[in-house]
């Protein structure tokens, strides 16, 4: 990570070098208030990093509004008042911001200032002295010692997470943080996070424009400055060059080269006045500082990331791989139950550790299925569908000992389980929940109680119905969109198909098991018919055919299975998903009739507030006013909650399609390959059957 | 005329290349050739065209053909195992009857379910379905051409009266089926039957040959009837086991094209395997069950030969001892011992040929169908590597 860091940090430099070192000069203003602002903003970060969704986008941005005025407004007013040190002391990140600028910077001649950006690049290791020589010199002690001590922890931290974020921590850790663990994510993951985010779509580009616009504010504040900036320059760079600098780099970079911004930015307003600066002098490199706090908190990522992920993983693979194992029987009687145990393997920064096992049980796993459908569903996430509930399989489960179906019964529900979740997980979005997380790596999950009356194929009947219900109720949707029109035509015939496909399939594993079974009968036949055969030759060739037969009898057996787990269990799993893309279908279409009946509505207010006017009874007139405000605000909004859930649906769809279509061709290769196989050990058997019957005499 | 037999049942392989003239093996001496040139399906009878091609003097013509129907091969048959004559022979058994309901069953459930499918479907389906119809009829005629071709290879059985007229009255011989009470006095002969062959089976057997033969066949009649079954069961379901992978076929079409052209040609290939076990396995084993039938059927009227000389030895002595219809007792015991020393003769060879038909066939049919499923099994790995290679190409 350190070392990425450096990389990064290095090409940032080179990138970098427009921005000029300006923002010192302010900061011992703006760090007083910077000071009052970090708490400020830690705590809405706080709020921020509760809120998981990407809604999350929305407070930072206010608060970024609002910061800079302040700052703004307080610098020029108080102007080189005291606060080198605080500033120094007190926000060190900042500090490691300009003292990259000052690097990169060519004008400025500073020797000592020189020596500490080419101690970064090095290695993380070094930066520890090398910075304290610096401070010692140039800086006054406070700071120093405090840097310092916040470089230790910075480098402690096996995962590096930017200095800032250290900074951040202790300034905010209490409030922040509220679990230990936590916080400890945040440290292990930003090397991470701060790479994924690069990618940000939407969102990014808000913060840009508010940027500039609040940096067009301050201008006058940076110039003035220009002299300070020496100074501080050399008390900035000693403290933080290594991890902080680093990190800001690395987001500038980004910033810079994709223009990928995010939320994060906002956040940069927390550490301090500093970035502010930076705004003025360049948007991206204030942006890019506080992209590493961003990438700290978790909590941040999946909003950004939500989108930008999906298109990560499209090209590469993601690193996280689920795997379920061992299910075993917990306690006895009615009130057994199978547990499993869900390994997890990913490199992803997220998760606490790259391994980790934790033992669920099938009802968790539907408990799971609901907590995320009851939070995303309602915005046309494609949320798939656990495997169903089956009474009969359980309860033989629990009452058989040693029965050959329940054994199959409980590997087909740990097959569906992983896949389940696996595909919970490769969903960019469901991949970010708290409790798919949680899910995966807590160690004791409240028990999930309402999935005990509501068995997988109840909750889809039901869906079923409501759907039903709901589609004919607005069987009136005059579709606009042809792509929606087709694509729901398409979904309901194919899962038709799928339905008549699967029973066909299970047809065709009952017809290979029963073939399989009368091909032993058979076998045992022949070896007895050439037990009782006199020709010794042709006795023999007998129990060979006997032999091969029952080979070929455990091939037909194998197929059955690979039938049944490739193709019936792939096919019960597109049916389950269908109707899950059905259920985004129709929270688009409740959507609309939400927008419409809205619609209608508001002109029903418009023909009264005519009649009113017509009656001319002014007294009412301005509440009819009032409400046809409120509903043409209700409008616009649910409008854009259409088009939200449409855009949503529709990318869900493109990626479920997608999906579906490497689903299958990797399930029917694999068919194929077991078939192959099957065909090559048949020719193997019968090759080596030829010559025994050839030697019949 | 061993070598000519042993292709009896082999025949039933060639059934798939269409109707083929007689097995020339059989035909070692050429004086007489019969075969079935044509059949044809009627409601619920099948005529047969016998067609004759004969150089021996008791016939009018050299070449000629009758039309007969399954109720006359029968009749054959029955005459057959009901001279005396060939009680030291084992009589060709008689084919079986001609059975396509099940065919039609099927034929007419795929009208009704019309509906439910595409025509495309349909029309496939119903090319499966007459093609399967097809084969065995196909190889109905081919079983009675077996047991013709058989008759005619026989050297006794060949100048048999009766079977010269089967093949040269040109006119319905006016065999009917056997109505309701003739039936029921077979079933009570043949309850009869099997209760004296069980007292004539145990009794010991001078003869180690005929011992040693008559518990073997005991034995191995019962086993193949055994195999017949089981494997008749497990071709079956290998055959809806086709079936059901072809609906599976033109369903999935629908999404993966190629995968589902693979699928039907993996199939084809695989209905081709269930076919031919059919021919080569099932059908060797069917026809040994009968075979063996008739061995044993020989092997009891030797043994029932063998105790009514043994009686009539013991009536003998008892006349001799009371001095008392002493040369009518002794003619029986003479005409007793001569037909046990002429069975026991004819049988031991009956039986050896037997054996060594049945071993040649054996190896004939097993060679054939290892070499059939390896070249089945061969076209199919080569399917699916192209397949799987396109495949993978996609990706």
């Amino acid at each position: 990570m350190a070392l990425c860091h450096f990389y990064l940090s290095q090409m940032a430099a080179s990138s970098e070098r427009s921005p000029p070192p300006f923002p010192d000069s302010e900061e011992p203003e703006l760090l007083e208030d910077s000071d009052e602002e970090a708490d400020a903003f830690t705590g809405t970060s706080i709020s921020e990093m509760d809120s998981p969704s990407p809604d999350s986008t929305r407070p930072p941005k206010d608060i970024f509004n609002e910061p800079p005025e302040d700052i703004f407004s307080d610098p020029l007013s108080n102007i080189n008042s005291e606060p080198q040190k605080k500033v120094d002391a007190k926000i060190p990140s900042p500090s490691s911001d300009e003292a990259v600028d000052l690097f990169s910077d060519p004008l400025d001649d500073d020797s000592e200032v020189m020596s500490s950006p080419e101690v970064q690049n090095p290695m993380p290791d070094l930066l520890n002295e090398p910075v304290e020589a610096p401070k010692s010199d140039v800086l006054g002690e406070p700071p120093v010692h405090r840097n310092a001590a916040r470089h230790q922890d910075v480098f402690e931290d096996p995962p590096k997470s930017s200095s800032k974020s250290s900074s951040v921590k202790k300034a905010a850790s209490a409030e922040m943080f509220g679990d230990d663990d936590d916080e400890e994510d945040l440290f292990k993951e930003p090397p991470k996070v701060v790479t994924k985010k690069p990618q940000p779509s939407g969102p990014p580009v808000d913060v840009f424009t508010e940027v500039k616009s609040d940096v067009k504010v301050k201008p006058q504040v940076k110039d003035d400055p220009t002299d300070l900036f020496a100074e501080e320059a050399l008390t900035a760079p000693a403290p933080k060059p290594s991890s902080g600098s680093s990190s800001s780099r690395t987001n500038g970079v980004h910033s810079e080269e994709q223009d990928l911004f995010s939320e994060a930015t906002v956040e940069l307003s927390l550490d301090s006045p500093c970035n502010d600066r930076k705004n003025k002098e360049a948007v991206k490199p204030s942006v890019s500082a506080p992209a590493a706090p961003v990438a700290s908190s978790s909590s941040k990522a999946p909003s950004k990331s939500l989108e930008e992920l999906e298109e990560e993983e499209s090209e590469d693979k993601f690193d996280l791989n689920i795997s379920i194992t061992n299910p075993e029987k917990v306690g006895d009687g009615m009130n057994a139950y199978m547990a499993y145990k869900v390994s997890t393997q990913t490199s992803l920064t997220m998760f606490r550790s790259k391994t980790f096992t934790v033992r669920r049980r099938f009802s968790d796993f539907l408990g799971l299925f609901e907590k995320l459908s009851e939070k995303h569903s309602q915005n046309g996430y494609l949320i798939p569908p656990p495997p169903e509930k089956s009474i009969l399989g359980m309860t033989k489960v629990k009452v058989g000992k040693e029965d050959p179906s329940s054994a199959e019964f409980v590997e087909r529900r740990r097959a569906a389980l992983e896949r389940y979740l696996q595909r919970v997980v490769s969903h960019p979005s469901l991949l970010q929940d708290p409790d798919v997380r949680e899910f995966l790596e807590k160690e004791e999950l409240p028990r999930a109680v309402s999935t005990q009356a509501l068995s997988g194929a109840g909750f889809l009947k039901m869906l079923n119905k409501a759907t039903d219900a709901v589609s004919k109720m607005t069987i009136k949707m005059n579709e606009q969109d042809v792509w929606f029109d087709e694509k729901i035509q398409d979904v309901e015939n194919e899962e038709q198909h799928l339905r008549k496909l699967h029973v066909m399939v299970e047809s065709l594993v009952n017809h290979r098991k029963e073939l399989s079974g009368n091909t032993a009968v058979f076998a045992k036949s022949v070896a007895m018919l050439g037990s009782s055969e006199d020709n010794t030759a042709l006795s023999r060739a007998l129990s060979q055919l006997a032999e091969v037969e029952d080979r070929i009898e455990q091939l037909h057996q194998e197929q059955a299975s690979n039938d049944f787990f490739t193709f019936s269990e792939l096919l019960a799993d597109y049916i389950r998903l269908l109707g899950a893309v059905r259920g985004c279908f129709d929270q688009r279409m409740k959507a609309w009739q939400r927008w419409q009946d809205a619609e209608n509505m508001l002109q029903k207010k418009r023909e009264a507030e005519a009649k009113l006017l017509w009656a001319n009874k002014p007294d009412k007139l301005q509440q009819a006013k009032d409400e046809i405000t409120e509903w043409e605000a209700k409008v616009t909004q649910y409008e854009r909650e259409f088009e939200r859930i449409s855009a949503t649906v529709r990318k869900e769809v493109i990626r479920f399609d997608k999906e579906k279509a490497r689903d299958f061709n990797r399930q029917v290769i694999k068919y194929l390959e077991s078939l192959l196989h099957s065909q090559q050990q048949l020719i193997k058997y019968w090759d080596a059957f030829l010559p025994e019957a050839k030697a019949i005499v | 005329m061993q070598e000519g037999l042993d292709d009896g049942p082999d025949f039933l392989s060639e059934e798939d290349r269409g109707l083929r003239a007689v097995n020339v093996d059989l035909q070692t001496d050429a004086t007489l050739q019969v075969d079935i040139s044509d059949a044809l399906s009627e409601r619920d009878k099948v005529k047969f065209t016998v067609h004759t091609k004969s150089t021996l003097p008791n016939f009018k013509q050299n070449e000629f053909s009758v039309v007969r129907q399954h109720e006359e091969f029968i009749w054959l048959h029955d005459s057959f195992v009901e001279n005396e004559e060939y009680a030291g022979y084992i009589i060709p058994p008689a084919p079986p009857r001609p059975d396509f309901d099940a065919s039609r069953e099927k034929l007419q459930k795929l009208g009704e379910g019309e509906g439910s499918m595409t025509k495309e479907e349909f029309t496939k389906m119903k090319q499966e379905l007459e093609a399967e119809y097809l084969a065995i009829f196909k190889k109905t005629v081919a079983m009675h051409e077996v047991f013709l071709c058989r008759v005619a290879a026989h050297p006794v059985l060949r100048k048999d009266l009766n079977f010269h007229v089967f093949l040269e009255y040109n006119q319905d011989l006016s065999v009917r089926g056997k109505n309701k009470k003739e039936k029921l006095e077979d079933f009570f002969k043949n309850v009869v039957k099997s209760a004296d062959g069980v007292l004539v089976a145990g009794v010991k057997d001078v003869d180690d040959f005929f011992e040693h033969e008559k518990t073997f066949l005991l034995e191995y009649h019962n086993r193949v009837k055994d195999s017949s079954a089981k494997s008749d069961r497990m071709i079956r379901s290998h055959k809806i086991q086709c079936l059901t992978c072809f609906l599976f076929c033109s369903l999935l079409n629908r999404f993966f094209l190629k995968v589902s052209e693979l699928f039907e040609k993996t199939r084809k290939i695989e209905a081709r395997v269930a076919a031919d076990e059919d021919l080569k396995l099932a059908d060797l084993l069917k026809y040994y069950l009968r075979e063996s039938q008739a061995a044993k059927d020989l092997l009891y009227r030797r043994g029932r030969a063998l105790v009514d000389y043994e009686n009539a030895n013991k009536a003998l002595d008892k006349a001799r001892a009371k001095n008392k219809d002493v040369l009518q007792a002794e003619t029986t015991q003479q005409v007793c011992c001569q037909k046990f020393e002429k069975i026991s003769e004819s049988a031991k060879q009956e039986l050896i040929d037997f054996k060594t038909r049945r071993v040649a066939a054996f190896r004939k049919n097993l060679v054939e169908l290892a070499e059939l499923e390896l070249k089945h099994a061969k076209g199919n790995l080569q399917l699916l590597q192209s397949c799987l290679g396109v495949l993978k190409g996609d990706t």
